[in-house]
């Protein structure tokens, strides 16, 4: 009974990774009708947000303490971190404890800036083109983010630890009588994740700005004739999409260090798990989010993986293959969506 | 001449003899000249020009001709080079049998990941083809390496040990890939004045192979069967009220070009006796969407230029280092050179890849037509100068 709950808890994680990113490109889809690959770019950016907050704020200067002397004998040079001496020790050293999820307040302007650049800039001249023009101009640009944040940052996973306090695990099992050890960064994640999933679903539920995005996404011609600028909120639409991949990102970087390729990586996995879903179903790419890292967690148990050698590495793709065969629209998909 | 007409017969000409000369136009400078690091006229890097250009000229008679967009196509490409290595390890290192099996393999293993992948269409098709080849890789990768059955040798890759059968390895022979004899790395070196041209022997297999897979795939572009295709990309559904079916003919274009991609693969085995999972993923797959696009889809060159352009400058950018920048540029004043090197630095060495997207971003954005589109403009530029009054001039797709 335990194990079963820690697999599911274990798929929780990844679960909510692919759900947010699966969400945005929905999101993107469903608005623009554009097939955005340079998602899981934006997803990595928000991973690197938070490594270059904790690096700034671990910028410091160096002074000579004249009073203690290092093995050498010399006078030893004592680093202190600029928040520090803004802030005094304490609430300095908290500061830098905590960046992980302070970077959440540099990520969202951050990735607003960049959705509204890509958006504004680039896939705007998208919409009347072929499908596959979207895929290719996109995969460039994510290929070109790429290699400048491997420019910038190196092609080594950057540890980026989470706050002391959310370190250890904790025994969830407790209430129930079992135990049950989980890490505490990935309740925080999971939760993190179900706030911001539930807050795009009221934002476009009970906002008048939601309702006329969800008439655009149903018909976006008479919407426009009745003289709403649908684009404008189309375009803001994309960067909330691209803030959604971003805070995922940011969040996820202590679970898996960030490097230059997670993006690719998680790319190709949030693209299956949105044609599961059903392309341009919101609720449908969420719940086969969850549903496949779930069943990812099952597929690594040892009892599964010594029946079937290599099914952990299959599943998703095998799942993604069979649901495709029988329910060509997914499991939520809309009736005349991406058919021609 | 060859069932082809004349400016076709031309073309095959020219890229015939292009081929077959490439040793010298490949080496226009001087051996130990400050210039040679721009030659590209040794064997290692001719034969990839040749082997990604077969497996970017089969990904265009899919995608050229009928719109269906594979994110798979390495799979095949890996398949392939398993194939040859496995004829070497049972067989013999002679790489007729090895380049045949590889053919056949990647052929037998499109029709089954085409059968599936083309019910989709679109977006679907590209996902489809994406999980099966990111499929094939992690199963090549993990699964098919286990101690009782190793299929693939995992992470080492699969590669030719003394202890395998080889029942018809000759006495003498050596231990590499050889065609009835004559071995693939065997290289005639000729010394001209300051120059020197290497002949190698693979390069030459690969490059009549080459020819031969263009004139084919020049037939098919010209056929009845070419024209079918066409009209599954430009309309599907009017294709289907003629009372054709598209979706044979599909198959047989999915399988065509996979079996371009197994013999791309074979080759790249038999050139060096060794096939790694690697070649499968997909990014491997995105490398060859690159070179047909950059090239320009649907045209008979594209593809080939695609390949070699994208072959040559990551040899050469990634040669380049700031060394060499500081004396492209010594000629700027100081604070100029230091911050001219400075801006070009991320575009070199290591970050060719980031030359290489924009350079892709940019085709993409303004040039579907890829680099023939952009021949032909030039082309057409410099006539319309000379007549100036012509004013009906009108852009065509690249064809």
């Amino acid at each position: 009974m335990d194990a079963f709950i820690l697999q599911i808890l274990n798929g929780l994680d990844k679960g909510s990774a692919y759900a947010l990113i699966a969400l945005g490109l929905t999101l993107i889809f469903g608005t623009l009708g554009v097939v955005n690959f340079a998602h899981g770019a934006l997803f990595m950016i928000g991973a690197f947000c938070a490594v270059s907050l904790s690096k700034l704020l671990q910028l410091s200067y160096v002074t000579i303490d004249e009073t203690q002397k290092d093995f050498l004998g010399n006078p030893l040079k004592v680093e202190t971190p600029y928040v520090e001496s803004w802030f005094g020790p304490e609430v300095g050293a908290a500061i830098i404890d905590w960046s992980v999820p302070l970077s959440i307040l540099l990520a969202i302007p951050v990735m607003i800036l960049v959705g509204l650049i890509m958006e504004r800039g680039l896939i705007k001249h998208f919409y009347k083109r072929e499908h596959a023009d979207q895929i290719l101009v996109t995969f460039g640009l994510a290929i070109v983010l790429q290699e400048i944040v491997k420019y910038y940052f190196g092609a080594n996973p950057i540890q980026t630890p989470p706050p002391d306090a959310l370190l250890g695990v904790s025994n969830l099992g407790a209430w129930f009588g079992f135990e049950l050890p989980y890490p505490n960064w990935r309740i925080v994640y999971f939760c993190f994740s179900a706030l911001v999933i539930a807050g795009v679903f009221a934002f476009l539920q009970f906002t008048t700005f939601g309702m006329v995005v969800r008439a655009g996404m149903a018909d976006r011609e008479t919407v426009g004739l009745l003289g709403i600028d649908i684009d404008k909120r189309f375009t803001i639409m994309f960067a909330i999409a691209a803030c959604v991949a971003g805070l995922a990102g940011v969040m996820y970087a202590p679970i898996n260090p960030p490097n230059y390729h997670m993006g690719m990586d998680f790319l190709v996995l949030s693209f299956v798990v949105v044609v599961v879903g059903g392309m341009g179903s919101l609720p449908g790419a969420v719940l086969a989010g969850f549903m496949l890292g779930i069943l990812e967690s099952f597929a690594s148990t040892t009892w599964a993986t010594t029946t079937l050698p290599g099914i952990n590495q299959i599943i998703i793709y095998l799942v993604a293959i069979i649901v495709l065969l029988t329910r060509p629209r997914g499991l939520m998909g809309r009736k005349g969506v991406m058919e021609e | 001449m060859l069932g082809l007409n004349k400016n076709d017969l031309t073309l095959l000409l020219v890229v015939a003899v292009l081929t077959l000369f490439a040793p010298f136009i490949l080496n226009p400078f001087p051996a130990d000249s400050a210039m040679a690091q721009f030659n590209a006229g040794y064997p290692d890097l001719m034969q990839r020009f040749i082997i990604f250009g077969i497996f970017a000229i089969g990904f265009n008679i899919l995608f050229g001709l009928t719109g269906y967009l594979s994110f798979g196509h390495a799979a095949f490409l890996g398949v392939g080079s398993y194939a040859a290595v496995w004829m070497f390890k049972l067989l013999s290192y002679n790489v007729v049998p090895a380049i045949g099996l590889a053919i056949i393999m990647a052929g037998l293993f499109s029709v089954l990941i085409g059968y599936v992948s083309l019910r989709r269409s679109g977006i679907y098709f590209s996902i489809l083809t994406l999980a099966f080849a990111q499929m094939s890789f992690a199963l090549a990768y993990s699964v098919l390496s286990n101690p009782k059955f190793n299929l693939t040798n995992g992470e080492t890759g699969l590669q030719v040990y003394k202890n395998d059968p080889q029942i018809f390895h000759g006495e003498g022979m050596q231990d590499f890939p050889h065609f009835f004899g004559i071995y693939m790395n065997s290289t005639h070196t000729m010394n001209v004045g300051a120059w020197s041209f290497d002949f190698n022997a693979g390069y030459y297999l690969c490059a009549i192979i080459m020819i031969a897979v263009f004139y084919l795939s020049i037939r098919i572009f010209r056929s009845p069967f070419g024209m079918m295709l066409r009209a599954i990309k430009s309309n599907q559904t009017r294709m289907s009220y003629t009372g054709l079916n598209p979706r044979p003919h599909t198959l047989a274009a999915f399988v065509i070009s996979g079996m371009y991609a197994g013999l791309a693969g074979g080759l790249m085995a038999a050139m060096d006796p060794l096939a790694g999972a690697e070649r499968m993923q997909w990014t491997a797959s995105g490398e060859v969407v690159l070179m047909t696009i950059l090239g320009g889809t649907g045209t008979l060159i594209g593809p080939v230029l695609g390949a070699g352009f994208i072959k040559y400058f990551e040899n050469i950018f990634s040669k380049i280092n700031d060394n060499i920048l500081h004396q492209w540029f010594a000629f700027l004043p100081d604070g100029i050179e230091d911050f001219v090197v400075f801006i070009i630095h991320p575009f070199i060495g290591k970050g060719w890849h980031l030359t290489l997207g924009i350079m892709f971003m940019l085709v993409v954005i303004f040039l579907p037509g890829g680099l023939v589109e952009g021949g032909q403009r030039i082309g057409k530029w410099i006539k319309s100068r000379g007549k100036s009054d012509d004013k009906t001039a009108t852009t065509e797709p690249a064809e």
